[in-house]
């Protein structure tokens, strides 16, 4: 067994440099936190630009806000699954089931609705990998 | 806490549960019942006519693959081995291995054929798809979720009609002008024909059908005696692609 060995465990050496490289550590860890808080980059919320004046979306405001997501994946799924295209709404409008066509007709601009708070959150949804962002001056068919 | 204030609170949780919109109680059945109403009431079954002989009259004609590329943003990369191909012309041996030796019509025997995904009634490419990205409708029209798509590319390995295509490269990048009404697809998913799914809900009829001003291509609903598909079919002698295979292709082809 090593010799003394009770001595080194209660003892701390070189005090010092241990709590000021601790102290270091912590500044450079949390400065992110202190520079958002100081200038209020805390705080800010991004403002969207509804474009739109309809008083409700397809549902009620609150459940959009909380459950757009949901909603587009059952649209998604009764669409390309069901073939069943309209939506019943809860005060019971119908809508057709559409993401460029119904959503964005209301909805504008893609970049001041969807991206502001998607950025904002960093979520990424890759809805339009694929599909279109309307713009009325190029290719159309009939 | 006596059995009275656990009686109480374990009322209003199970009340707070059935009242919340967001646990998905309530809006479920909006879809499932709207739709099981629509396929049930009546089942129609598409299927295709290619008139040969009207195609013949006009042998550098493309109005048909010009219209489906369009609305279905379909990107002309021009390599054939990366292409992405809804509806196009082959010649008539690799159409019609089986039906060389046709002598009645030697001269349709040097043209090309327009082919397109069969819509086949057994078809190879649900069987193997992991995924279930690809699946038969009760209407016949074999369907691509790119939602759910892999791009495993079973499916292409299983069609033996070299019907489907995979995207190598964003779609987009190839595009001249973006048909807004249709999604492009996306780096790494196959893609096929859909016998303008779209559109037949909206009670059009195919692109192709549609641009064609020779009357070549025939569209109707199979299950249906007195639909235009039916009538010709009556009439006419068809062959399909590759019988023996038993996929049953809805894609016939008038001699």
């Amino acid at each position: 067994m090593f010799k003394g060995s009770r001595e080194v465990e209660a003892r701390m050496y070189d005090k010092i440099k241990i709590i000021a490289g601790i102290i270091i550590f912590l500044i450079i860890m949390l400065t992110p936190f202190w520079y958002n808080s100081l200038t209020g980059k805390a705080a800010y919320i991004p403002q969207l630009k509804i474009g739109t004046d309809a008083r409700q979306c397809v549902e009620n405001t609150l459940y959009m806000k909380s459950n757009h997501a949901n909603l587009l994946n059952k649209w998604k799924e009764s669409v390309v699954r069901e073939g069943m295209r309209v939506h019943k709404a809860g005060d019971g409008k119908l809508y057709i089931i559409s993401l460029t066509g119904t959503c964005l007709n209301c909805h504008s601009s893609k970049a001041q609705f969807c991206d502001r708070c998607h950025d904002y959150a960093g979520a990424k949804p890759q809805c339009w990998d694929c599909h279109v962002v309307p713009n009325n001056a190029v290719g159309r068919w009939e | 806490m006596d059995r009275r204030q656990f009686l109480k609170i374990a009322g209003f949780s199970i009340a707070g549960f059935i009242l919340d919109p967001s646990l998905d109680i309530r809006p479920k059945g909006l879809f499932a019942n709207t739709a099981k109403q629509k396929i049930t009431s009546y089942i129609r079954k598409w299927g295709m006519a290619i008139n040969l002989d009207a195609c013949a009259k006009k042998p550098g004609c493309r109005a048909c693959i010009d219209a489906c590329n369009i609305v279905h943003n379909v990107p002309g990369l021009g390599s054939p081995k990366e292409e992405v191909k809804w509806i196009w012309k082959s010649p008539y041996p690799t159409v019609f291995p089986e039906h060389i030796h046709i002598i009645n019509r030697e001269e349709i025997k040097n043209l090309p054929v327009m082919v397109l995904c069969n819509h086949c009634d057994n078809p190879p490419c649900v069987k193997v798809c992991p995924t279930k990205a690809t699946w038969k409708r009760e209407d016949g029209i074999v369907m691509m979720d790119y939602h759910r798509c892999i791009g495993c590319r079973y499916c292409m390995a299983a069609c033996p009609y070299g019907a489907r295509s995979f995207n190598w490269f964003d779609p987009r990048l190839f595009l001249k002008t973006v048909y807004q009404d249709f999604p492009t697809r996306t780096k790494g998913v196959v893609e096929k024909c859909n016998f303008c799914e779209e559109r037949l809900i909206r009670g059009l009829l195919p692109a192709c059908v549609e641009v064609c001003k020779e009357n070549a291509l025939i569209f109707g609903d199979l299950a249906a005696i007195d639909s235009d598909v039916r009538k010709i079919l009556k009439q006419r002698h068809s062959i399909v692609r590759k019988p023996h295979l038993g996929t049953e292709p809805k894609v016939f082809y008038i001699l």
